[in-house]
Formats: C-alpha cells, structure tokens, sequence
C-alpha cells in the first residue's frame, strides 16, 4: 500500500510541476510573440520588453517550489526513509492541485495581460511602471494558490 | 518629504536683453514657462518654426555622422560604459567647439556623402549577386542569350515546364511536328519542375519549330543579359569585387574622420540647446521693444530671480497668483534617503499640490517589504556591493539611472537583513558545501536564523506578514486623515478615518481570541473581559458611524444608510488588501526554495567526481544563482511596486500632479556647465 502512497505524492509533485510550467510556458511564449514585435520596430525597447515577457514566468517557478518541498516530504529527495500511506499520498496529491491549476490558468492569462502591456510599452515608453503593474494583478491568484499548497504541504503529517 | 511650493511669476524686460535672459534661464533651468493667449493688439509673437527647424537639422546632421562613425568604429565603453554619464564641459572650450562648426558640419555632410555611396555600392553588389544567380541555369550556353540564329538557321533559347529530358522533347516535338527533319536539341540545366534548353534548327523550319515549341509550354528567358552567359557572370563578379574595394575605401574615408566624433556630439547637443531656445521665442509675446515671459518657478528660487533680473538686465520682475483653473507644476523634495524611491511614485503620478507627498513613509516601507521578499543575505550583499561600486566607479551617471541604483543598495541593504533574519546565505549553500566537501556531519542549519526560518513555521510568518500588511494599511489611512485635518474637515475625520480604525481595531480583537484564530497561527491569546468589551464597543461604534456618516454628503436619510451600509460592506477589501501581503511570505520562501534546490543539485553533481567536484559545483552554483537573483529580483521589484501602489496608495492616494518641465539645456551628450 505504501508504494501507491507515494505514487500518489509524486503525482502531486508531477503535477503541480507539469501544469504550472506548461501555464508559464504557454504565457511567457505568448508575451514573447509580442515582445519580438516591438523590438524589430524599435530594439532600443529590448529591455523594458524583456522584463514584461518574463513576468508570466513566475507561476512555472512555484510549481518547482512545490515539487520541490514535496519531494523532500515524501522522502525522494534528501533521501530520508518515510513510508506515505495511501491517504497521506492522496492528501499530498490534492495539497498540490491548487498552484497545479491556478499556474497553469493565471500563467497563461498573465501572458496575455504581459502582451497586451507590452503594447503599451510600444506605444508610450514611459508608463512602463503602470504597464508592469497589470500582469502583476493577475499573478497575485497564483501567489494565493502557492501560499496555500505550500501551507498544506508543509502541514500534512508523515 | 513634500511638494515643493511653486510660484508663478512674470517677468517683463527689454528686447535688447532677451538673448541674454532666456540664455541665463535656460541655463539655471528652474522656470517652467507658460504660454500666454495674447489679448493685447500691441502684442505679438514671432515665427521662430524656420530657425527651429533649421537648428533642429543641424542637431540631425550631427548625429547622424555621429552614428555613422559608432557603425564603422564602435566606440569602446566597456559593459558598464553607458553609465560614465555625460561629459562635463567648460564654456571656454565649448566656444572653441562652436567656432569651428562650420568644418564641422562640413564635414558631417562628407560622411553622410560617403555613407550614402556605401549604400549605392551595397545596392550594386546586391543586383550583380541577383545576375549572377539568375544565371546559373544558362551557364552550359557558350553563346549570348541573346543568339537568333545564323545565315541559314534559327535557335530558340528558352525554359520549359517539366522535369524533361532531351529524348522526351524529341519525341514530343517529333509528335507536334512530323515534318520537321534536322534539329539539334541540348537541354542545359534541369531543375525540379523546368528544363532550360537551346534548339536549332533550319530557317525554313523555324515557324513550325516555334509552334511546336510554344505548345509545349516554351517560354523566352526575360531580358538577362546580351553577352554570354559565362562572360557576363563573370564581369558581375569583377564588378562586385570593384564595389567592395570602393566600399572599403569609402569607409577608409568616413574612418579618417573619426576624431570628429567628439565634436559632434557637442554640436549636436549644442544646436538642440539652440532649436530648443527658438522654439521657446516663438512662444514670448513681444512689442516694439519689450517681451514678457510667464511662468511656474520653485518657491525658493522666486526671490533671487527676481533680484538677477532686476539689477543684471533691468526687467520687470513680478509675482503673480494663481488663477482658478490653473495647476502647479509639482517638483517632490525629499530627504536624500527618499529621494531615490521618487521615480516609483512618479511613476504611478505626481501628487497633487496641497497633497502629501507618501514618498517618505513609502520609502521605509519599500525598503522593508523588498528585503522580507528577495530574503536572502547573500543575493543582498551582491545587491550592496554590486551598486556601490558602480555607483562608486561612475559618478557622472544620469540622475534616473543613479536614483535606482541608490534604491537597490538600500533595498539589498534590506534583503540582506532580512536574510540573516531567516537564516538564508544563498539558500543553505554554507550546509550544504560543508557536508559535500568537508565532511561535516554536525547539526544544521551552521548559519542560524535570528529569527526562525519560514519553512519551519510558513503560518506563524503569514501572521506576521498580514500584520506588517495593516500596520502598512493604518498608516495609508493615517495619512488621509491628516489630509482630512489640514482641510478642516473634521466630519471627514471622524467618520472616515476615526471610525474605520475602530471597527477594524474592533473586529481584530474580536478575532484575535477566537479558536478559528488560534487554530490557524498556532497562537492563544486571553484577553481579560474588559478588553473583549472594549472590542465590541468600538467595533459597533466604528460600524455605526460609518453607516451614518458616510453617505453624509445626502439629504435624503435612507439613501444615506443604503451609501453607509455599502461602505461597511467595504471590509472585504480591507480584507483582500491583508491577504495581498501573503506575498511577502510566498515570495520569501520562493527564494529561499530555490536557491536550496540549485545547491542541492549543485551537491548531487559534485558528489564522487574527485577534484572535478568543487568547480562542478561552482559553476552550477553561480548560474543557478544569477537566475534565481534575476528572476527573484525582478519578483521582489514588481510586487513590492504593488503593494505599495494598489495597497497603500489605494487608502489614500490621488496621483494626478503634473510634473514641472523647465526651460533648460536639453542635451544627449555633453553637460555645459
């Protein structure tokens, strides 16, 4: 039984990786399309434009976050000997789903929020603080969705 | 910590001074000029658009050769060059500068000359490369293209459609045209879906040969060339190795001038200064003989103007009022500590005059909520000593540049306290390299937290963070109620501010005693009874005043509660706005997670490879840092941003300042002193 407790938590581990990467990925390419338009206009844009393309990157980082706690949780890392029970895994499993979904959502609306600011930063180079700000709303929820993974992941007695 | 006070002024002199008035303004750059509707028939201005615009193609001019000369000879500034700032340059030798600009605009002329006939060469090298490919196919033909024939025969020269070969065009044309009786037929060149062949054959032939042909799909070459194919090919390629050396030449050319790069630049600065001080004229209304100029200066600087303008040039100096649909220009003047966290509020607006200016407070709290995200000692001393020495290394840097590296040492200041408060020196890498290399076998962490390390304890810090939060919000809100006070509006105080601290302080401690509470931050905390009444009382006064106070500015007494009722209803985004620190743990750990995980992978890598171990190690350890110290960097930067920008500035804050542009020296390169 315990094998498939701990198939289960590296299944959260996997899963939480897996979409909150594929929700990054999804929103840094999106944002990277419109980046590269603006900077075969005007290259001189480069940077500013770099920095709004890699604000959607966060979400796959917090995945990792989580994978990561997780796999020393479960033991697969740091090589710590603990036996998962069935429930443990599947507790551990749902601990994961949060930042798994909420990452893989917000990344890619954050990538076209990061888009569409990037055309603001096309248009009027100096409102790139407030261009900055828009994508950074719509990471808040993956920040929420972190906190709690986290906080249950860390809270789930093994 | 304020807006700087602003004074309008006016100033009326005679037009034999005004060239040397606006070049003293421009010099001292501290007044914005207004421009003034003329109402007076005496009065006008001039048409200053053609010398501005001649000023300005000079500026062009300039930097275009300038730019030239960076294309052929790339000026070496190093990776930080762009940040020595601009030349300092006194007005003697600027004058000495300004004497030979006629050589100079020569000369800037010359290289626009020698880099337009680059451009024509590169066309010319581009159209032989075009011949010579559309050549190719022709190449096997030992005649011109353009071969008719002889006395006594026909040639057809030409492509055909169809991957074909000699034999399948002999048997098609012998099946189109029976008759015919001597051809020669040669295919030169076969591509994937055309042929390009040569024919000959009698003159008397030569309408059935073209008939049979055509029905085969032949097509005449377009108008190539007239010599042979091989020869014109070949002349093509002499032709472009003649451009090239001429191009070389040509840039031998623009290179000998590169001593002049110097005098560009200052050139082109000076013209702006110039192009910007017409269009300034054109602006000024004049008479006969005198012209007035209007407009906003600081306070402070008001009174010595004043006194320059009446003794050096005899002008009329006078202070004028504000008029009722006008706005200040605002200048923020801070403590040279919040000075650097200026562009950040500038950059969500400008307050306001008779606003506070929350650059101050805002400071401290940036500063505190940066450092609680990046969290990690090591990142922030790379942070201070990174700064510092380029601040160190270049002080002439533009001032934008200079205030945001100022910001950063003071928040790597930051990030690095809050690192040892957590323990965290590049993640766990003290650790984790003395467990792989030296064996160590103690108790960890070697690097103890002051305070405790948040993945030990995540909820007891996300207490802390939304308690950092409020203590952030109270003051947001304290800073309305003193905007409430200094207008006099007591009623606003009271049942805006006062009430709002009571229902919240209220509610707080309420919760605080609770189970949900305890059971959520692992904290109990007993009141005596006269505190859990205190609570309630304020709680129900702050939640009574407001659903009778806010909704004051009605008659009607039930719209009133209906606006009062909403405004209670607004304690969720009080709440909102709390949970929004959460951030400030998520992000902590993020870092701190991260930068373990890349010296874990570091310490499995560098695991039993014998020497090669440590630079293994090394080298993953410092690319694994500098990304996660960018990206986190980037993280801490832009969410520090929004709390104060959505949280804080949402309590209190109206930007909508409009910033003070002065007339001055506008110049890209040099600074005239």
């Amino acid at each position: 039984m315990s094998e498939l407790g701990m198939f289960f938590g590296l299944l959260g581990a996997a899963t939480a990786v897996l979409l909150a990467g594929a929700g990054s990925a999804l929103g840094v390419g999106i944002a990277g399309r419109a980046a590269a338009g603006v900077v075969t206009e005007d290259p001189s844009k480069f940077a500013q434009v770099l920095l709004l393309q890699l604000l959607p990157g966060t979400q796959g980082i917090y995945g990792l976050l989580v994978g990561f706690i997780t796999l020393s949780k479960i033991g697969l890392l740091g090589g710590g000997d603990v036996s998962i029970s069935l429930s443990t895994g599947l507790m551990i499993f749902a601990a994961c789903l949060p930042i798994a979904v909420v990452g893989l959502i917000s990344g890619k609306s954050q990538g076209q929020c990061s888009a569409a600011s990037i055309g603001i930063v096309a248009k009027r180079p100096e409102s790139f603080g407030q261009a900055m700000l828009f994508p950074a709303m719509v990471e808040t929820y993956a920040i929420l969705a972190l906190l709690i993974s986290i906080l249950a992941v860390s809270n789930i007695p093994v | 910590m304020a807006v700087v006070e602003m004074q309008k002024i006016g100033i009326c002199a005679l037009k034999e001074n005004r060239k040397a008035i606006l070049e003293k303004l421009q010099k001292l750059g501290i007044m914005q000029m207004e421009e003034d509707s003329i109402d007076d028939d005496e009065l006008m201005k001039m048409d200053t658009a053609e010398s501005r615009i001649t000023w300005d193609k000079h500026a062009e001019l300039c930097d275009q050769a300038a730019s030239i000369l960076d294309k052929y000879l790339p000026e070496d500034k190093g990776l930080l060059g762009s940040l020595e700032g601009k030349e300092r340059l006194s007005e003697g030798s600027l004058r000495e500068i300004i004497e030979k600009r006629h050589p100079c605009n020569k000369i800037a002329r010359r290289i626009l000359r020698y880099e337009k006939a680059v451009s024509e060469c590169n066309a010319n090298i581009l159209k032989d490369e075009n011949l010579i490919e559309s050549l190719v196919p022709w190449m096997a033909l030992d005649i011109p293209l353009s071969f008719e024939g002889t006395g006594k025969t026909s040639a057809f020269i030409g492509t055909m459609p169809g991957a074909l070969t000699e034999e399948m065009i002999a048997e098609r044309l012998r099946e189109k045209a029976p008759e015919l009786s001597a051809l020669e037929l040669k295919v030169l060149y076969t591509s994937s879906d055309s042929v390009n062949v040569f024919v000959l054959c009698m003159k008397e032939d030569a309408e059935a040969v073209e008939t049979a042909l055509r029905s085969l799909g032949f097509a005449r070459p377009p108008q190539l060339a007239l010599g042979r194919p091989e020869k014109v090919a070949e002349d093509a390629k002499k032709d472009i190795e003649k451009q090239k050396t001429e191009i070389g030449c040509l840039v031998d050319k623009i290179k000998e001038n590169a001593g002049s790069r110097r005098d560009f630049h200052i050139l082109g600065d000076y013209y702006r200064t110039r192009a910007e001080k017409y269009r300034l004229l054109g602006m000024i209304p004049q008479s006969k003989n005198v012209f007035f100029l209007t407009g906003w200066v600081p306070k402070a600087a008001a009174e010595p103007l004043k006194e320059l303008m009446e003794k050096d040039y005899g002008a009329v100096f006078s202070l004028e009022e504000k008029a009722e649909d006008e706005t200040e220009p605002t200048v923020l003047k801070n403590n040279p500590f919040s000075a650097v966290y200026e562009p950040i509020v500038s950059s969500y607006g400008l307050p306001q005059h008779g606003k506070v200016d929350p650059t101050t407070i805002m400071s401290f709290f940036y500063m505190f909520f940066f450092g609680m995200m990046l969290s990690d000692a090591g990142y922030g001393l790379v942070m201070v000593i990174g700064t510092a020495l380029v601040l160190k290394k270049y002080p002439g840097m533009g001032q934008g540049i200079k205030k945001m590296l100022s910001m950063f040492f003071w928040c790597g200041i930051s990030t690095t306290f809050w690192g040892f408060m957590y323990g965290g020196f590049f993640g766990d890498v003290i650790d984790v390299v003395a467990k792989t290399f030296f064996g160590y076998t103690g108790a960890t962490p070697i690097l103890k937290p002051i305070w405790f390390n948040p993945l030990d304890a995540p909820m007891q810090l996300l207490i802390y963070c939304m308690l950092f939060g409020l203590i952030h919000l109270f003051f947001g809100l304290g800073i309305k109620g003193y905007q409430y006070l200094k207008e006099g509006d007591a009623a606003g105080f009271v049942s805006d501010i006062l009430a709002w601290y009571a229902l919240l302080i209220g509610l707080i401690l309420i919760l605080l005693p609770t189970d949900l509470f305890g059971n959520i931050a692992q904290m109990t905390f007993v009141f005596p009874p006269a505190v859990n009444m205190l609570a309630r009382i304020l709680a129900a006064a702050g939640c009574a005043v407001i659903l009778l106070m806010s909704g004051r500015a009605n008659k009607n007494w039930g719209l009133r509660i209906a606006l009062g009722a909403y405004d209670i209803y607004g304690i969720t985004s009080w709440l909102s706005d709390v949970l929004s620190y959460s951030r400030l743990l998520a992000l902590g750990l993020a870092t701190g997670v991260i930068a373990q995980v890349i010296n874990t992978m570091a310490a499995m890598v560098a695991e039993g490879t014998g020497f090669l171990g440590p630079i293994l190690f090394i080298l993953i350890f410092l690319v694994g840092s500098v990304l996660n110290l960018a990206i986190n960097l980037l993280g801490a930067y832009v969410h520090t941003n929004r709390l104060q920008y959505v949280e804080f500035f949402g309590k209190f804050y109206d930007a909508g300042g409009e910033p003070f542009v002065p007339f001055e020296t506008k110049t890209k390169y040099v600074e005239m002193k």
